[in-house]
């Protein structure tokens, strides 16, 4: 590993290579985060593409546009390119870019190593995708995968499927590993565990996650394989096997994933609202203590997924409460931003824009997630449209605002250039608009009864889910704003400043913008 | 690379192999988890049955459930749908199986017990569900199953079901499976 660093010394008054080379053999943290947040931009159109092809056929009821079994695969593939492709390569972008600047440090402790997690993920999803042509199909058993439907009556390419999950699960680990070792040792002296950006806080807890649950699904998926192909039966009933088994072995990863999507979530809109209220963060260290207890509980709560599958009522009700504790630290940050928004000097940039109807929607959709925890009143809501809501008001409004927040808020710092304000306010108010005209009625058709995952329903659920699907195009159509935005900004316009905002704090706003091609290659000094 | 980072490094790059054992670890433990607390609705092999109390208990209905596993072509039924019994008293219920294809066939039946705390209290002295069954073409049988539903059983349970699903194992045994392919070579190709 010394040899790494000592490559990486020799180049330190170079800037970066010419071509596209510089691009394959990189290992420079800002060249890594920004391919990861390019890649997870191509995934997002990618997967929302599917999303429409859903939301077209959901426009009305009865079957108009693609046969049932595509549907399905749509629902698959969109669910798993959002989560490993879209939401999960763009917080490991926007850590690479920003966590050694954050801590003064001049690169990821392991620079070779971040550049293979990320070059390995495009392999992973070509394959996944390339399963659309393959015979059977592409996997068509819902994002969460459960047996025997993805094992005894998977399509062929579920061999593929299971291969590229164990990319994915190799690059995220890699990734979280780095960022580990990065934020354990390369601190710049002063820069003491409870003075780091609640950013870097978020990515730390994160990345604990990642390495304590990745290898459980990567686990699953092998018994899965095995399964298939090797004559076992882990979760084939007539071999000693059980179904049930699997959906305990997918949520214990499966719940902390949700909320490894979440908390550099909650990193990036601390970051946001203290900077436009021009205040001191309210409650810093409740935030970092609730953070972590937010992840600690998230590793005894994963049965709320499963409180219809027949478990005894002790684990019911432990599994209810447990779930519902969690709302007491969720509580806490909510509180924490609003009451650091109170009397502050606000001004609404599009940032602030992204990150107050982060604080707002995200809320709807944990208030969704705790009347889902009460066992009695899932077993009606169970698999119906509100669960649907439900994850994506904290998955779209939450994770994916937050994403698109840092990116207005930090792109000044890494293209040098500012963004158009008011092309960017546009974004936010058709994809504010978009998404809450396509999940609010979610809501409705769910409480109604009308299930997930099937491409027709009842004539009573009509109308929702027309104005559903109208919100689904509006907010999709906008995106394609969100990317002339970014690359018009990549191109040029207003100089940054080195501060971009008035009330920006943290290392990153002293390096010049564009932050050069190395920062921090002598440690800052920080009191 | 400073030692500091290094340990750092180690440390994470054990941690992986052993969540991932973990994830398998999670298998046997689930089973034993279930056997202890008795929930699951699985039915274990009880091996005290000098230590169960026989006298005088309370009257419950016990009703049988079969079904057949999706493949599963067999005639598979209880002979009687339902039974009074009483609370610490043996009983002998019988399925009829009949193997309605015309090759020879081994399944398994999978016990479930509803609601799934009489589980724990369900003992079981015998029951076919605890090995296979091969029947020729043709060949039909009675399978017993012999048990007895303790006084523990909470008071509120007034009627137990217990339920059983057949599945074709025929290739899950490796015998029957190289004859299988000998005989029906043409079935394979599905
Ligand atoms: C207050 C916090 C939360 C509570 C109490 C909560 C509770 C629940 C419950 C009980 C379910 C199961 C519903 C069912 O299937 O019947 C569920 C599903 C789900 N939640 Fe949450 N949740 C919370 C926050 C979150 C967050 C922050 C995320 C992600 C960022 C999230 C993502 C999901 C997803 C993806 C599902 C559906 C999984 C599936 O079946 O496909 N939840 N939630
Ligand atoms: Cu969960």
């Amino acid at each position: 590993m010394s040899a790494v660093i000592e490559n990486h010394h020799d180049d330190h008054h170079h800037g970066p290579a010419k071509g596209l080379t510089r691009w394959l053999y990189t290992t420079n943290h800002k060249d890594i985060g920004t391919l990861y947040l390019w890649f997870s931009f191509a995934m997002f159109l990618i997967g929302g593409a599917m999303a429409l092809v859903i939301r077209a056929e959901l426009f009305q009821p009865g079957m108009q546009i693609v046969e049932p079994e595509f549907y399905n695969q749509m629902i698959t593939l969109h669910g798993l390119i959002m989560i490993f492709g879209g939401v999960m390569p763009a917080f490991v972008g926007l850590a690479n870019w920003l966590v050694p600047m954050m801590i003064g440090a001049p690169d990821m402790a392991l620079p070779r190593m971040n550049n293979l997690s990320f070059w390995i993920l495009p392999f992973a999803f070509f394959i996944l995708l390339s399963s659309l042509f393959m015979d059977g199909g592409a996997p068509n058993f819902g994002w969460t995968f459960y047996a025997p439907l993805s094992t005894t009556y998977a399509p062929p390419s579920v061999t593929f499927f299971i291969f590229s999950v164990h990319i994915m699960g190799a690059s995220s680990i890699m990734g979280a590993i780095n960022v580990v070792v990065t934020i354990m040792n390369m601190r710049a002296p002063g820069v003491t565990l409870m003075k780091m950006p609640l950013f870097v806080w978020s990515w730390l807890i994160t990345a604990y996650l990642l390495i304590a649950v990745m290898p459980v699904l990567a686990g699953a998926v092998t018994m899965m394989l095995m399964d298939i192909h090797f004559g076992t039966s882990f979760f084939n009933a007539a071999g000693g096997g059980d179904p049930v088994l699997f959906q305990h072995i997918f949520w214990f990863f499966g719940h902390p994933e949700v909320y490894i999507m979440i908390l550099p979530a909650f990193g990036i809109v601390s970051h946001i609202i203290e900077t436009f209220s021009r205040k001191q963060l309210f409650g810093y260290s409740s935030m970092v203590w609730a953070m972590l207890s937010i992840a600690i509980l998230s590793f005894v709560v994963w049965a709320h997924h499963m409180f219809t599958v027949g478990l005894p009522l002790a684990a019911e009700l432990f599994f209810m409460w447990a779930t519902m504790l969690i709302a007491v630290p969720t509580g806490v940050k909510v509180f924490n931003w609003v009451a650091t928004m109170f009397k502050g000097s606000l001004t609404f940039e599009t940032p602030m824009l992204f990150a107050i109807a982060f604080v707002v929607l995200f809320t709807i959709g944990g208030l969704s997630g705790l009347m889902l925890a009460i066992v009695p009143a899932d077993f009606q809501y169970h698999d119906t449209y509100f669960v649907v809501a439900h994850f994506h008001y904290v998955l779209v409004p939450g994770a994916i605002f937050s994403i698109m927040a840092a990116v207005y808020y930090w792109i000044p710092k890494w293209s040098g250039n500012m963004y158009d304000e008011r092309l960017g306010k546009l974004h936010f108010w058709l994809s504010f608009i978009g998404v809450n005209v396509t999940f609010f009625p979610q809501h409705f058709i769910g409480l109604a009864g009308m299930p997930r995952r099937y491409p027709d329903y009842a004539l009573q659920f009509a109308d929702w889910n027309m104005v559903s699907s109208v919100g689904a195009f509006l907010f999709g159509v906008s995106q394609i704003l969100f990317l002339f935005i970014v690359v018009k900004t990549v191109m040029g316009g207003k100089k940054a400043t080195d501060q971009v905002w008035e009330g920006a704090r943290g290392l990153e706003w002293t390096v010049a913008s564009p932050a050069p091609y190395h920062t921090f290659t002598t440690p800052p000094k920080v009191d | 690379m400073n030692p500091e980072a290094k340990k750092t490094l180690r440390r994470l790059v054990i941690a992986v192999p052993l969540m991932f054992a973990f994830g398998f670890a999670l298998v046997p433990l689930y089973n034993v988890f279930c056997e202890v607390t008795g929930i699951n609705g699985k039915v274990f092999q009880s091996d005290n049955a000098e230590k169960l109390v026989i006298e005088d208990g309370r009257p419950l209905g016990l009703q049988f459930i079969s079904t057949n596993n999706e493949n599963m072509p067999w005639t598979f039924k209880p002979s009687e749908d339902v039974m009074t019994i009483s609370t610490g008293k043996y009983y002998t219920a019988t399925f009829y199986v009949k193997n309605t294809t015309n090759k020879t066939m081994t399944a398994q039946a999978v016990p479930s017990v509803a609601p799934s705390n009489a589980a724990a209290h369900l003992k079981k002295l015998e029951c076919f569900c605890f090995e296979q069954q091969e029947l020729k073409p043709g060949e039909d049988a009675l399978l017993p199953v012999r048990l007895l539903v303790s006084d523990e059983l909470p008071e509120n349970i007034e009627n137990i079901i217990l339920s059983y699903t057949i599945f074709d194992v025929t290739e899950y045994d490796d015998e029957a499976v190289a004859q299988h392919m000998h005989e029906e070579h043409h079935e394979m190709e599905h």
